[in-house]
């Protein structure tokens, strides 16, 4: 391997084992050797536990019936459905609860930094208590206070504990009085995405416009009065009862109607947007920190309104240090939503592990799971990348 | 007399604001802050007496105060608990050496950890936990301390043989808890009776102190020109950090006794402890990597201009700058390691959660009780990554890092 007469050149008498070169090839040679060893070392090894224990290594099994129950599937699911229906339904658990976490830990999250550098002492302490608070204990303790301790007080079903909205609590979890479509709705919702989409354009249209020639366009007014005109013409297109509220009711035994969240998404989704809020009050109160004082100075000097200041002069600056840590922030959300198998909520990964335990097909179960998640991550760094990299300095 | 004069000439800088300037500042600087001021004051003012009065009247600390060797140890057996009494009592001589030699926040935490030991053997209340033993036992703690103090102010010993002691506790601590087979004096103790707060501490320490230097060496492997390795740590470093930690623990403790021989036989606390290093390593990778980049060029030049060799390069001048840059990232790698520990509970590993889970439902009486326990176990976790994320702002401060505090 270590041929080394036509390396050495005849002015520089270097010896094979000092030479550069040489060193780098045999670097790349062992390095390859040791993990390409282990790795096939690894895989005879598995092949023979694979035969001994009669393994499947296929995704065959997908197809057949899942046998085992979920409660409260988000999608239409039985046990008699398939084993990829049951990752479904996982999946979309998974998706709803980090979603929904992500958005209510984004705004909760930058309400806390904006109390935090408030100029008033005890609004910036209290502040500064839920951030401490929060970021110092493991989340997992968190999901069992959430969880066991004040959902575990809630009452029985016949004790409800009833809010205004209305809004019913009790073992069984959260029952919110929720808009559904009446028969009609269908014109009104074409006619809101009809509006939402024609304004967006306008809006882009004459801001580009104002952009170029410097003219008011008012384009603000103009795209939100569309919107309005759109969303009043399908509301009377569609005899004026789009939505009708659709109100929780006790029949005797249990709530019936009305939006219901189980406590285990409850718990799940509280502990896990109150959480990653907490990290993310100091993300953003970073990125407002970090902006150069004798900018908003200037921009105050120059007239800008408040609001201007803060929307042209802070924001831009600001999202540029805050966005990447924010990204990590996402990410880890979606990754810690996976300790949802602690209180039984069934996520991607709570789904999987009742496969493994039930059919014993270990590998290309977690190889799914790992997956799924792998892509989740690259999926949301990638959007997320594309409007960072938007936001960016300009360099030319 | 020239320097009074001087003095008397020089403009003072401002007094410190008074009392009642500062109320006027901070609490009514304005209509709307006063408005907030007056509502927030009864609310903050509810909220902690209803806080302090539960805790002192109405919580029922049984499940709490009837367990603590429980709690601190798990199932150890408790006619070899004085393994863990030698540990702790080296780990407090070791500590009381740092304080000498070095004070500042040390000195802090040994006289906190002494005053601790001290109030605990002196608690004036009858517990079939707290005999005479356990008292004397705590109260040899704070002696230790300060023997550690002392020793620690003689000049001769080096700094250097106080790190190599605390690297050599963990090892000491494992095979003194484990124990050697067919031995009279240390016999084995299996792992499945380890628990509570010994099991937390050592995967976090374990964690930190096995992951810190593979973390480093994936950081070289994805800088590295040889595209094997550079391929193969950037693979490792991305699949690792792109799926959750619970995911690397089923795997280390279902998938990964498949991979290798049929008769290898991991420890369950061994595989817990692999994953949570391999997991902390690629977050502590990229970290390392962070701090690479930021050493100027012109360094690595300049030591290679000297006559550097390769390795000298890299531990004496690139390590030392990229680690110092990327300290407080280090740090709050390691406190995150300490609270994701908590997720060995999944796989079945008493920990220090787990064992308030278990007592929980060891008794239907202690259900009623799960508010106390779970409040103390996150009251005792806030506690020790709130010292941790402590400390690092001081080693930053000191290390002249950080601008802020």
């Amino acid at each position: 391997m270590t041929n080394n007469q036509p390396l050495i050149s005849d002015k520089a008498n270097i010896p094979f084992y000092r030479d550069e070169r040489i060193i780098k090839i045999f670097a790349q040679v062992l390095s390859a050797v040791i993990i390409v060893g282990i790795l096939i070392w690894a895989i005879i090894n598995f092949f023979k536990a694979a035969d001994a224990r009669n393994m499947t290594l296929t995704f065959s099994f997908l197809k057949e019936s899942a046998g085992f129950p979920i409660s409260n599937p988000p999608i239409d699911y039985d046990p008699s459905m398939s084993f990829a229906r049951a990752f479904q339904v996982g999946l979309v658990n998974t998706l709803l609860v980090s979603g929904l976490g992500i958005i209510f830990a984004t705004i909760f999250g930058t309400l806390i930094a904006l109390a935090r550098l408030s100029s008033n002492w005890i609004l910036s302490r209290i502040a500064l208590v839920f951030i401490e608070f929060h970021r110092n204990i493991p989340l997992l303790v968190l999901l069992f206070l959430w969880y066991f301790v004040v959902f575990g007080m809630v009452p029985q079903v016949k004790e409800s504990i009833k809010w205004p909205g209305p809004i019913f609590l009790n073992k069984r979890g959260i029952y919110i009085a929720w808009p559904r479509l009446t028969e009609t709705g269908g014109i009104f919702v074409t006619m809101a995405a009809i509006g939402i989409l024609v304004s967006i354009i306008v809006f882009i249209i004459l801001r580009k416009r104002r952009k170029i020639t410097g003219k008011a366009t008012y384009y603000l007014p103009a795209s939100l009065g569309l919107l309005i005109v759109f969303f009043l013409f399908g509301w009377l297109l569609s005899g004026g009862t789009p939505f009708q509220m659709d109100i929780p009711s006790f029949t005797g035994i249990n709530y019936q109607g009305g939006l219901r969240l189980t406590p285990e998404f409850a718990g799940m989704f509280l502990s896990l947007s109150l959480y990653t809020a907490a990290f993310i009050a100091e993300v953003v109160r970073g990125g407002i920190q970090a902006v150069d004082k004798g900018q908003i100075e200037a921009a105050r000097a120059i007239g800008l309104p408040p609001m201007q200041v803060l929307s042209l002069v802070i924001m831009p600056q600001a999202l540029r240090i805050i966005i990447p840590p924010m990204i990590s922030q996402y990410l880890n959300l979606t990754k810690n939503s996976s300790l949802a198998l602690a209180i039984g909520f069934q996520d991607v990964f709570a789904v999987g592990k009742i496969v493994i335990n039930q059919a014993g097909r270990a590998v290309p179960v977690f190889a799914l799971i790992m997956l799924t998640y792998l892509s989740l991550s690259l999926l949301t760094s990638f959007v997320l990348n594309i409007y960072n990299r938007r936001i960016q300095f300009v360099t030319r | 007399m020239i320097n009074t004069e001087i003095e008397q000439e020089m403009i003072k800088p401002p007094l410190p604001p008074g009392p009642l300037k500062w109320v006027k500042e901070n609490l009514f600087s304005s209509i709307f802050n006063s408005v907030m001021t007056v509502a927030l004051i009864p609310i903050v003012f509810y909220l902690l007496f209803s806080v302090v009065s539960w805790a002192l009247f109405s919580a029922d600390w049984r499940a709490v105060t009837q367990f603590p060797l429980l709690y601190t140890v798990g199932q150890y057996p408790r006619d070899q608990i004085w393994r863990v009494g030698v540990i702790l009592s080296s780990i407090f001589l070791f500590l009381g050496i740092s304080w000498g030699r070095w004070g500042g926040l040390l000195r802090s935490i040994s006289l906190a950890a002494g005053l601790v030991c001290v109030v605990t053997a002196l608690l004036p209340v009858q517990h079939p936990q707290l005999d005479q033993g356990m008292r004397l036992f705590l109260g040899s703690n704070t002696v230790m301390i300060l023997i550690g103090y002392f020793i620690g102010r003689i000049k001769a010993v080096k700094a250097s043989v106080i790190v190599v002691g605390w690297l050599l506790i963990p090892i000491c601590a494992v095979v003194l808890l484990a124990g050697i087979e067919n031995s009279e004096l240390i016999p084995n103790v299996p792992t499945t009776l380890w628990g509570g707060l010994l099991v937390t501490f050592l995967l976090a320490a374990g964690g930190i102190l096995l992951s810190f230097p593979l973390g480093v060496a994936l950081a070289f492997g994805r800088r590295s020109d040889l595209p094997v390795l550079s391929g193969f740590s950037t693979i490792f470093i991305e699949v690792i950090r792109g799926v959750p930690l619970v995911t690397i623990l089923f795997m280390f403790s279902i998938i990964l006794a498949l991979f290798l021989p049929v008769e290898s036989r991991i420890d369950r606390l061994v595989r817990a402890l692999m994953a949570v290093t391999v997991f902390s390593a690629a977050y502590s990778a990229e970290n390392v990597r962070g701090g690479l980049q930021s050493v100027p060029l012109g360094q690595i030049e300049a030591a290679k201009a000297l006559g550097m060799s390769n390795l000298k390069t890299t531990v004496f001048i690139v390590l030392p700058q990229a680690l110092r840059a990327v300290l407080p990232a280090i740090a709050g790698q390691f406190i995150s390691l300490f609270k994701d520990t908590t997720l060995v509970v999944i796989i079945g590993i008493n920990d220090f959660l787990g064992i308030g889970r278990s007592i929980i439902n060891s008794d239907p009486e202690f259900v009623q009780l799960r508010t106390e326990v779970y409040i103390f176990i996150a009251l005792i976790y806030w506690i020790f990554s709130y010292l941790m994320s402590l400390a690092s702002r001081r080693l930053e401060t000191a290390m002249g890092i950080s601008d802020n505090l």
